[in-house]
C-alpha cells in the first residue's frame, strides 16, 4: 500500500467518512451483472444453506435447501441455480462479432492472422465478499466431476442435467477472477475498497455493510459510528442487525434461530412419511409446507440485506466514469468467456483437479503479465493512481522548459527535451522512459540533469517517418507532460511446449488410453450416508 | 496470580488454541498477563461491555464430532492404517490388534497420570511386541507460567518402532490434497502445543522415545465424509511455542508492576475492570480481532487514543516515529514535525501530491497542472 492510500485512510479516521483512492472505476461494470448472495452451512464443505441470485435489483430469486445435509435437496438447489446462471451466461454465447487473431499455421509453422469470433458482450457475476469468490470456485468443484444418469446410467447418486456445466462455468469463473484486472467475477468488497479508503484495517474492510457505511455516510454524519453498529450492533434477540455478507453465517443465528426451524423440517418430513391415510397425510404436508416456508423466511432475512448492500455499492461504483483502459481489459475477459464457450462446445472434458506443467506455468505467466498490465494501465487512467507511483520514483511530471532539435548519426530527428519536475524519479544512465501519445507508449532514454536539477530526455520514436518530426509528436516548450520509467505495454512471456511436449521432468505428457485418448478425469467418491 | 483473578474464581485452563494464539501477538502483555492469571476474557470482554463475536455454530460442532468419531472408530483402525501410510514406523497394523489402553481416571491430573503411564507402557510395549497403540484423547499437562495447563489432543499413536505422533482431526475439507492454507496453520500451531507437552513426559522416560517433528493431520477427502491424512511439519511451530512459553514467565514481572490491589473478578463493576485492564499495556493490531477475545476493547480504546496502528502493522511501520492520527496528518499539512525528517518529508510530498491529483486546494506544486488540466497524465 502506498503512503497516498495511507494518508486517505488517515483523512477517513479524522473526517469519519470514506476517502477516494481512485478518481476513475477501474473495473467494468457490465449493464446487466447477476448478482449472487450466497450461504453456506457451518462445518459442511460445499453445503449450500440457500442464495439469492438474480439480475434484477428488486426480484431476486430465492434458492433454499430446508435441509442443507440432504442430498437430494442440494442438488435440488444445484438444477435451480443451473436454471439461473446457465440461461444468463448462454444469454452472452450467441451475439458474436468477428475479430483476428494470430495463430500459428500447423502446416508452415508461421504466425498467420486468422478471422474468430469473439462474443460482443460477456456475463458478469458479482459477489458480495472475497470469500464468495471461494464459494464460486469450490461450488464448481463439487459439481463439474458429478456424472447425470444420462452420461453414466449406474452413477450411484446420479446429478440432475445441467449441474455439471454449472460447475464447469463455475470453476472457469472462479478460475479468471484469479487474473488481476479480470471482471468476470468480482467481489463487492474488493471493488469498494479499490475505490475507497475507509478509516478501518484493510482486515476490517472484508464486512460489506461497515464498507458501505464508511462510503454511504451523508453529509454531517460519522460514517465510523455506523460502521460500528453494521459491524456490532445485535437486536434484542441477540442476532447481528446488518448480518454478515457470507457465504458463513452468524453462529448465533445458527444456534438460536436456523437450527431449530430445521428441527422442525426435519419432524414434519417424518410425520408426513408416518403418515396413516390420505387426510392426515393433507394436514402432514400442510405442516410440512409450512416449515419449509419457516426455513426460507429465515435464508431470505440474512440474504436480503447483503443483495441490496450489493446493488447499493454498484450505484456508488457507477457514480464514477470508466476508466479507458478497463475497456481494453475487459475485451479481455471476452476472449476468456468465448474461449470456455468453445472449449465446452466442443466437447471438451471438465477442468482437470490439477494443472499439467505447461497449464500451470501458463496461468503463472499471465497473472503476471496481467498485474504488470494493471499497474501500469491504472496508473495512466487515473492521476491519483499515478501521484503514487510518482510518489516512489517510477514516474515524473513536469513542464518542459527546453526542446532542441537532434538527430542521429542515421540523421532521424532524436530531439532532446528538458522537463523540470518536483519528482524524484530513479533515473540512471539510459533508462528508458515513456509516456502515453495518443494512447501509444513514446519512448525516451534519460540523458543527464541539466545544472538547474531539469532532466534531459531524448525522445526516441513514434515521430513519423520524415526528417522532421511530425507536429504534435515531440513535447515543445511550456507543456507537461508526465513519463513513468515503466512500461505500458506488456510483452508476452517465452513460449511454452505444448501439453504433448512436457519433459518428463516435468511429468511427461498426459495420459492418454490405448485410443490415444485422454483418460477422463475420476468422478468423486461418494459415501451412501450423507447424515454424518 | 489467584488475587488477580478474584477470589472466588476457578483458573480458567489454558486450551490449546490459546496457547497458540500467543504466538499471534506475542508482544501483549495484556494478553499473556491475562492468560496467565487464568481470567476468562471472554466473561471480561462481556463484563467490560465490548462482548467478543466468538462463538461456535451448532451444525460445524455437530459435524465435527461425528467426523472424529468416524475416523476413530473401530479402535482407532483406519486413523493407524492413515498414520502408518503417511509416516511409517512399522508393520501393517492389524485391525483389533492395537493397543488402546483405558485413559478414564478422576480429574486431570489423574488423567494425565493415566495417560503418562500408558504412555510409558506403550513404548515398553512396543520395543518387545512390536505393538501398535492408539490413545484416544489423552491429558497431558504442560507448565505455563507456574502453572500447569492441561491439554487434550484428539490422539496419541505410539509407532511399534517407539516413536509418539500427535494425531490432529479437524473437519475442514481436504479437497484435491489441498486445505485452507489459514486453518491448517492454526491446526499446525495447536499440535506444536500437543508436541512440546509430550516432550516433557518423554523426558521422564529413559531412554527419551522419540517424538515426531510430523504431525498427522486428518480432514475430510473432497466433499465425502471420508477421511484424507497429510504429515504436517510443525518443527517451525514447535520452536515459536517453545520461546514463547519461555518468555511467559516473565508473567510476575509485568504483574509486580501492576498498581496495588488491581483485580480482573469479572463481578466488579465495568468502571473498576476497565481501570484494571487499563493498567496493563496492550499492543493491539487488526489481527488480534480473529484470535483474542478482548480485541474489540482493545480496539476501541486504540481507536480513541488514534493509534495508527489500528488501521494495520503495514501502514503503522511506514510511518516512522509519528503513532497518532493527528499527529501524521499535521506532519503531512505542515502544521507540525521536523521538516528533515524523511518520513515527515515523505508524507508532505504525498498529502501534495495526493492533492494535486484530486484538484484539491492544498499545497500545491506551482508549475504543475492539475488533474482537469491533464489526465491521465497524457
Amino acid at each position: 500500500m502506498s503512503l497516498i492510500t495511507d494518508l486517505a485512510r488517515l483523512e477517513a479516521v479524522q473526517s469519519g467518512r470514506a476517502q477516494a483512492v481512485a478518481t476513475v472505476r477501474h473495473r467494468h461494470l457490465s449493464q446487466r451483472p447477476l448478482v449472487l448472495v450466497p450461504l453456506i452451512t457451518a462445518g459442511e464443505a460445499g453445503a449450500p444453506l440457500g442464495a439469492l441470485v438474480g439480475t434484477e435489483r428488486t426480484s431476486p430469486r430465492l434458492l433454499v435447501v430446508p435441509q442443507p445435509r440432504d442430498r437430494d435437496l442440494r442438488f435440488a438447489f444445484l438444477a435451480e441455480l443451473a436454471g439461473v446462471v446457465l440461461p444468463y451466461v448462454d444469454g452472452f454465447a450467441s451475439e458474436v462479432e468477428t475479430a483476428e487473431r494470430a495463430e500459428t499455421d500447423p502446416g508452415t509453422g508461421k504466425r498467420v492472422k486468422v478471422e474468430v469470433e469473439l462474443c460482443a458482450d460477456a456475463p458478469q457475476l458479482i459477489v458480495p465478499s472475497r470469500s464468495g469468490i471461494e464459494f464460486v470456485r469450490l461450488l464448481g468443484r463439487s459439481m463439474r466431476f458429478r456424472r447425470t444418469a444420462e452420461q453414466d446410467p449406474e452413477a450411484p447418486y446420479p446429478a440432475p442435467p445441467h449441474v455439471p456445466l454449472l460447475g464447469r462455468w463455475l470453476t472457469h469463473f472462479g478460475e479468471r477472477a484469479r487474473v488481476p484486472g479480470s471482471a468476470l467475477l468480482l467481489a463487492m468488497t474488493d471493488l469498494l475498497s479499490r475505490h475507497w479508503a475507509t478509516g478501518q484495517s484493510t482486515l476490517e474492510d472484508q464486512h460489506l455493510g461497515a464498507l458501505l457505511a464508511w462510503i454511504e455516510a451523508p453529509d454531517g454524519t460519522s460514517g465510523a459510528e455506523a460502521a460500528l453498529r453494521a459491524e456490532l450492533s445485535r437486536d434484542a434477540a441477540g442476532q447481528l442487525v446488518c448480518p454478515p455478507a457470507g457465504p458463513a453465517t452468524d453462529p448465533a443465528f445458527d444456534n438460536q434461530l436456523l437450527a431449530p426451524a430445521i428441527e422442525r423440517y426435519d419432524k414434519a418430513r417424518a410425520a408426513v412419511s408416518a403418515a396413516e391415510d390420505a387426510v392426515e397425510a393433507d394436514i402432514r404436508m400442510g405442516e410440512l409446507a409450512a416449515a419449509e416456508r419457516a426455513v426460507h423466511a429465515l435464508v431470505e432475512s440474512r440474504t436480503r440485506p447483503t443483495w441490496d448492500a450489493v446493488w447499493r455499492g454498484l450505484d456508488a461504483l457507477c457514480t464514477l466514469p470508466e476508466g479507458p483502459r478497463a475497456t481494453e481489459r475487459w475485451t479481455r475477459d471476452r476472449w476468456s468467456f468465448t474461449g470456455h464457450r468453445d472449449r465446452v462446445a466442443a466437447g471438451e472434458p471438465p477442468q482437470p483437479r490439477r494443472d499439467d506443467a505447461v497449464t500451470a506455468a501458463n496461468k503463472l505467466a499471465t497473472r503476471e503479465r496481467e498485474q504488470a498490465r494493471l499497474d501500469a494501465q491504472e496508473a495512466l487512467d487515473d492521476p491519483l493512481v499515478m501521484a503514487g507511483r510518482r510518489l516512489t520514483g517510477e514516474a515524473f511530471a513536469g513542464e518542459v522548459t527546453e526542446s532542441v532539435p537532434a538527430y542521429n548519426e542515421k540523421n532521424r530527428p532524436r530531439p532532446l527535451i528538458t522537463v523540470r519536475t518536483d519528482d524524484a524519479p530513479h533515473l540512471g544512465e539510459r533508462t528508458m522512459v515513456y509516456r502515453s501519445l495518443d494512447g501509444k507508449p513514446q519512448a525516451a532514454e534519460f540523458v543527464s540533469y541539466d545544472e538547474e536539477g531539469g532532466v534531459v530526455l531524448r525522445v526516441l520514436d513514434k515521430m513519423g517517418r520524415g526528417k522532421e518530426p511530425e507536429p504534435g509528436s515531440v513535447p515543445e516548450k511550456g507543456d507537461t507532460v508526465c513519463f513513468t520509467l515503466f512500461e505500458h505495454e506488456q510483452r508476452g512471456g517465452p513460449k511454452l511446449p505444448d501439453p504433448e511436449e512436457t519433459p518428463w521432468t516435468h511429468g511427461g505428457p498426459p495420459r492418454t488410453d490405448e485410443a490415444g485418448a485422454p483418460v477422463p478425469e475420476a468422478p468423486d467418491a461418494m459415501t451412501s450416508e450423507d447424515l454424518l | 496470580m489467584a488475587e488477580l483473578r478474584g477470589p472466588d474464581t476457578p483458573p480458567r485452563p489454558l486450551d490449546a488454541r490459546a496457547l497458540a494464539a500467543l504466538a499471534a501477538n506475542p508482544g501483549c502483555r495484556r494478553r499473556a498477563l491475562l492468560d496467565g492469571a487464568g481470567v476468562d476474557k471472554a466473561k471480561l470482554a462481556d463484563a467490560l461491555g465490548s462482548p467478543s463475536g466468538f462463538g461456535q455454530s451448532q451444525f460445524a460442532l455437530t459435524r465435527g464430532n461425528a467426523f472424529e468419531a468416524k475416523v476413530k472408530a473401530d479402535g482407532g483402525a483406519e486413523l493407524l492404517r492413515l498414520v502408518r501410510e503417511r509416516l511409517g514406523g512399522g508393520p501393517e497394523p492389524v485391525p483389533g490388534e492395537a493397543r488402546t489402553p483405558d485413559l478414564t481416571a478422576a480429574g486431570p491430573e489423574g488423567r494425565t497420570a493415566r495417560t503418562a503411564l500408558a504412555l510409558r507402557e506403550a513404548t515398553a510395549e512396543a520395543a518387545g511386541a512390536g505393538a501398535w497403540t492408539f490413545l484416544e484423547h489423552p491429558m497431558l499437562a504442560l507448565d505455563v507460567a507456574g502453572t500447569p495447563a492441561f491439554l487434550e489432543p484428539d490422539a496419541v499413536v505410539v509407532h511399534p518402532d517407539g516413536t509418539w505422533t500427535v494425531v490432529e482431526i479437524k473437519s475442514f475439507p481436504m479437497i484435491d490434497g489441498s486445505a485452507d492454507a489459514a486453518k491448517v496453520g492454526a491446526a499446525a500451531r495447536q499440535a506444536a502445543v500437543y508436541v512440546l507437552a509430550l516432550e516433557r513426559v518423554a523426558g521422564h522416560l529413559d531412554p527419551p522415545p522419540r517424538i515426531g517433528h510430523r504431525i498427522l493431520l486428518v480432514c475430510p477427502k473432497d466433499f465425502s465424509n471420508l477421511p484424507a491424512a497429510s504429515a504436517v511439519d510443525v518443527r517451525k511451530q514447535v520452536s515459536v511455542t517453545r520461546r514463547q512459553l519461555d518468555r511467559l514467565t516473565r508473567i510476575e514481572d509485568i504483574a509486580d508492576a501492576l498498581p496495588e490491589g488491581t483485580c480482573f473478578d469479572v463481578t466488579h463493576s465495568a468502571d473498576a475492570l476497565t481501570e484494571a485492564v487499563e493498567s496493563v499495556p496492550a499492543t493491539y493490531a487488526p489481527e488480534c480481532l480473529a484470535a483474542c477475545e478482548l480485541a474489540f476493547h482493545c480496539r476501541d480504546r486504540a481507536r480513541a487514543a488514534g493509534a495508527v496502528t489500528s488501521l494495520g502493522r503495514g501502514l503503522r511501520a511506514e510511518l516512522g516515529g509519528l503513532t497518532t492520527v493527528d499527529e501524521v496528518l499535521a506532519a503531512a499539512h505542515g502544521h507540525a514535525g521536523d521538516p528533515h525528517d524523511p518520513a515527515v518529508i515523505a508524507l508532505r510530498r504525498a498529502a501534495q501530491l495526493r492533492a494535486e491529483a484530486l484538484g484539491l486546494p492544498g499545497p500545491g506544486l506551482g508549475h504543475v497542472a492539475s488533474a482537469e488540466e491533464a489526465p491521465a497524465c497524457r
